[in-house]
């Protein structure tokens, strides 16, 4: 047995020194009727080559992005991550470690969590982060409660130009505790300002927005500020893509009050969808009300510089019922490989793949608009590393014929209402050759 | 105390190549003007700093942790079992690392085939009819059955199905998240052997009654004998009974809770099927329910057809909203799929028998030096009771809990359950040998020595870590959460 480290000899010596004759008699307190008779139904165990043998089997099944010129994106994507990111996230020191109960033992942890948390506030402007949510979606429904929490009003606005997902997870989170969920319409690709206006009242706890939004558009940041903070306690909630705060505005420069968003851009591969991580950020006042784990500086008893968590009369493992959320594990070793990747990648280097992404994917966008057929869904709207276009064929059909050449050419459109359209992502790894090679094969499978 | 990775940047110091970009040069020119109000006014202060700066400083960090191939982690509830490395091999192969979501899905059979055999292969050793693998967390599990729970109710017009019973034994994040979920919490009182007590149960139960939620065995390490009663009581008011995964790892091939009474219940796939922990995550915590929930279940479940395997949104219309941006922890599910399949339903049992056997050693070993509250047999884990060394030495439970850092060994799981005062849940996991045990009892042993003889030592405690014992008071009075750049 590879994982069990006593033999069956240890083991009956062990049984001999506790002081009865098999195991059963230790699990006399299981009812009899209760336990099974028969053997689980799994397939029969295999060693450590078979089931290597029996992986590789299923890998081929799956094509990757790396063998695929790929350009899906639609809340992920697939950055670069330098090597070091790998070898240190690898290390059994921080990857086989627990939530940093005990400090004295844990102040690995708990310093790259404090260096994550300054990272954040960095990136968003904002004064206080935790320690990571379990994703951008979470992290989204997770604020609209803080917001709850803080103006005890019970109606949050939802801007119509969020990740479809991050909509139903709010829904999830907010449905059944009196909160009502208000959708503003979006307009252009864009949020619609007018219906946002009429959407708030004095019951609105929060607006939230995305930017970049799903369709990759920058929204009008300083005029939704205006028309949020008109409201005298209303909030204003801010999604945001790390990458894109290198050189696009830091949220707290349109004022908002709580920033979140998905990490996952930040060192981490893409595993099929998860594991993801959330940052959450928000100004100082609310630092009482946030939820999740937080680090904080203070000193051990010869007066050394420490690190422990901090603010815990918030969670769950004190407050139980009324803690500010339910939040234990958290995506930690995910934020991990965001600070080595921010500490790697560095203040220049995060623009410069920040302007990798925007001059590649506008190249990419006049250059797909130049095929017939083929037009910006929303032209007037500025985008940072992903773009909406209206195709001559439904996506699923220019999809299926480009899948034999190996490219993805991005999001299917037909499940949010528009089958002729394709939502296409382009980061720092496409060389001019891929998106080259990408426009051409689209050209191919197009002219008919 | 080591350097924040700020203080070790420099101007332009690089820790990164990129391609140049190679795009003709009206893309590389200034950001068109339609931009410029987008445009970020200071940039954000990143470190600057050589790829070997980085190593370094995460280096010495990582040199400060406690980690399972240290030593000894028994924290209690955790399952700090350890992480083979098969498992990490597999999860980081460029076809599962590297695969997107929305890929088409011919493309992603393999993940999904693995997918499917791990919701059976759960339900099975659970003995529930469908699995969801969407949370991505206990709690996050917790979250997602009592919403489930709610719709069920909900879908049967019982508005008035507010409330969840549970004992006060419970993990905190059992109340947290029901408060989260829209519910109210009824906490039970503990009889005094640490089980349920059937008779109050009975009392508070009413029309109003949701559902229980039990942790089984529970956090005193003790199986809750009574369990079809107590389902039966909650059953008798069409109430559900929710089961707090955590420590499953004492019941593997022994007991289903689906056949035993349970309707829901969340795995913790970073507790028993041996995912790493990660620091504090990414765990995943998927959910598993009986015939009559299976249609409230998150959508997308992977079901297979002739084509072969998809993302079924069937039952969309029942189903409750999505707790993920996408199909959950995938790389987590990865690990804990090679663990189940290198174990078979022989190697799966015996984890469990031998998570309980060296709980009961270790109980065996430490009860002539410490309180252990029962003296029945334990199940994979057990708590022992520092009141003793309290009253007769003045040293408390998180003295001994800092004198095992001296000595090498985390501390146990403490001041939990709650309804022990100098409680030490102590859980070594099968993966643990007799020397292991051996050694941590011996150290446990000496230190209950040393309470008598020399209690100074251990209010001192710990003496040989990277810092001493930290104020915690200072982390909160004196708020300092980000360096000041």
């Amino acid at each position: 047995m590879p994982y069990i480290s006593t033999t069956d000899y240890e083991r009956q010596q062990m049984l001999q020194a506790i002081g009865v004759t098999d195991f059963e008699e230790l699990i006399r307190a299981i009812p009899e009727k209760l336990r099974l008779s028969e053997p689980l139904k799994l397939d029969p165990p295999l060693s450590e080559l078979e089931i290597l043998r029996k992986i590789s089997e299923k890998t081929c099944k799956n094509m990757c992005v790396q063998t695929a010129n790929s350009f899906l994106g639609a809340g992920i994507y697939d950055h670069f991550i330098p090597s070091a990111v790998e070898a240190i996230i690898s290390r059994p020191e921080f990857m086989t470690a627990y939530t940093p109960y005990q400090a004295e033992v844990s102040q690995g942890t708990l310093q790259y969590i404090y260096e994550f948390q300054t990272m954040i506030c960095e990136l968003t402007g904002m004064e206080i982060a935790n320690a990571s949510m379990y994703d951008g979606a979470s992290a989204a429904a997770e604020a609209i409660l803080m917001s709850v929490r803080k103006n005890r009003l019970m109606k949050a606005v939802l801007s119509g130009t969020l990740h479809p997902e991050f909509l139903k997870v709010i829904k999830c989170y907010t449905e059944g505790i009196g909160i009502e969920l208000v959708t503003v319409p979006a307009k252009d690709g864009l949020t619609d300002l007018e219906a946002l206006k009429a959407a708030i009242d004095d019951k609105t706890s929060c607006v939230v927005i995305q930017t970049p939004n799903f369709y990759g558009n920058l929204e009008e940041a300083f005029e939704i500020d205006k028309i949020v903070h008109a409201n005298e306690k209303c909030l204003l909630i801010a999604a945001v893509d790390p990458i894109s705060l290198a050189i696009f505005n830091a949220p707290s420069e349109y004022n908002a009050d709580i920033v979140v968003g998905e990490g996952q851009a930040l060192g981490n591969s893409l595993n099929m969808g998860g594991p993801l991580f959330g940052f959450f950020a928000s100004k100082l006042d609310m630092a009482r009300s946030m939820p999740g784990r937080i680090v904080g500086g203070t000193l051990d008893v010869e007066g050394k510089k420490a690190y422990a968590l901090t603010l815990q009369a918030r969670e769950q493992h004190i407050r139980r019922d009324k803690a500010t959320s339910n939040i234990c594990s958290n995506e930690a070793l995910c934020a991990l490989a965001a600070t080595v990747y921010m500490s790697l990648i560095g203040k220049k280097g995060l623009q410069e793949v920040a302007m990798h992404c925007v001059r590649k994917a506008h190249y990419l966008a006049d250059e797909i608009c130049t095929l017939p057929g083929f037009s910006m869904a929303y032209p007037e709207a500025a985008f940072f590393k992903e773009f909406v276009v209206q195709t001559p064929l439904p996506a699923k059909e220019i999809i299926g014929k480009l899948l034999p050449r190996g490219i993805y050419p991005g999001l299917d459109m037909s499940v949010y209402g528009n089958a002729n359209q394709l939502m296409i992502a382009v980061t720092e790894k496409k060389s001019i050759a891929d998106l080259d090679a990408f426009v051409k094969a689209l050209g191919e499978v197009t002219n008919v | 105390m080591s350097k924040t990775i700020f203080e070790l940047s420099s101007p332009d110091r690089k820790g990164y190549t990129l391609p140049k970009c190679d795009l003709p040069a009206s893309f590389n020119a200034a950001i068109p003007d339609k931009y410029k109000k987008f445009l970020r006014k200071e940039a954000a202060r990143l470190p600057e700093c050589s790829e070997l700066d980085v190593m370094r400083h995460f280096i010495e960090l990582s040199h400060k942790n406690h980690f399972i191939e240290k030593g000894l982690y028994p924290l209690g509830s955790c399952t700090m079992k350890y992480n083979p490395k098969v498992h990490e091999t597999i999860a980081r192969h460029t076809c599962f690392a590297n695969i997107h979501p929305y890929q088409p899905l011919e493309t992603l059979q393999g993940a999904l085939e693995i997918m499917y055999e791990l919701q059976k292969d759960l339900s099975e050793i659970a003995g529930m009819a469908q699995v969801t693998l969407q949370p991505v967390a206990g709690a996050h599990g917790e979250f997602t059955g009592l919403k489930i729970m709610h719709a069920y109710h909900i879908a049967k017009g019982n508005h008035h199905k507010t409330k969840i019973i549970m004992p006060d034994s419970a993990h905190g994040t059992n109340p947290a998240s029901c408060t989260l979920a829209g519910f109210e919490v009824v906490e039970l009182k503990s009889k005094p052997d640490g089980r349920v007590d059937t008779e109050h149960l009975r009392e508070i139960v009413d029309a109003d009654t949701a559902g229980f939620m039990l942790t089984n065995p529970n956090t005193l390490g003790l199986f809750e004998s009574q369990v079809e009663q107590i389902a039966e009581i909650i059953h008798s008011v069409d109430g559900l009974m929710y089961m707090d995964g955590a420590n499953l790892n004492a019941l593997m091939g022994i007991v289903k809770p689906g056949k035993i009474g349970f309707d829901v219940m969340h795995f913790n796939l970073h507790k028993t099927f041996t995912t790493p922990h990660g620091g504090g995550g990414p765990g995943a915590g998927p959910v598993g329910v009986v015939d009559k929930l299976v249609k409230f279940l998150p959508a997308p479940i992977v079901s297979k057809n002739s084509e072969g395997y998809f993302l079924d949104e069937s039952h969309a219309d029942t189903a409750i909203s999505k707790v993920h941006t996408y199909y959950g922890n995938f790389a987590v599910m990865l690990r804990a799929y090679v663990y189940i399949k290198m174990l078979g339903a022989d190697g799966l049992r015996k984890v469990s028998e031998n998570a309980i056997i060296n709980a009961n050693y270790l109980k065996y070993r430490l009860s002539p030096y410490y309180h252990v509250e029962h003296l029945e047999h334990c199940m994979h884990e057990f708590v022992a009771d520092g009141t003793k060394q309290k009253k007769q030495t003045g040293v408390s439970t998180l003295d001994i809990a800092k004198r095992l850092l001296d000595k090498g060994f985390h501390a146990p799981t403490i001041y939990f359950p709650l309804i022990v005062p100098e409680a030490m849940m102590i859980e070594p996991t099968e993966t643990e040998s007799l020397q292991s045990l051996d050694a941590f009892a011996e150290a446990m042993i000496q230190i209950a020595k040393e309470a008598e003889s020399n209690p100074d030592t251990l209010h001192q405690a710990p003496l040989t870590t990277p810092v001493r014992r930290v104020d915690d008071v200072r982390a909160v009075k004196q708020l300092d959460i980000k360096f000041p750049l």
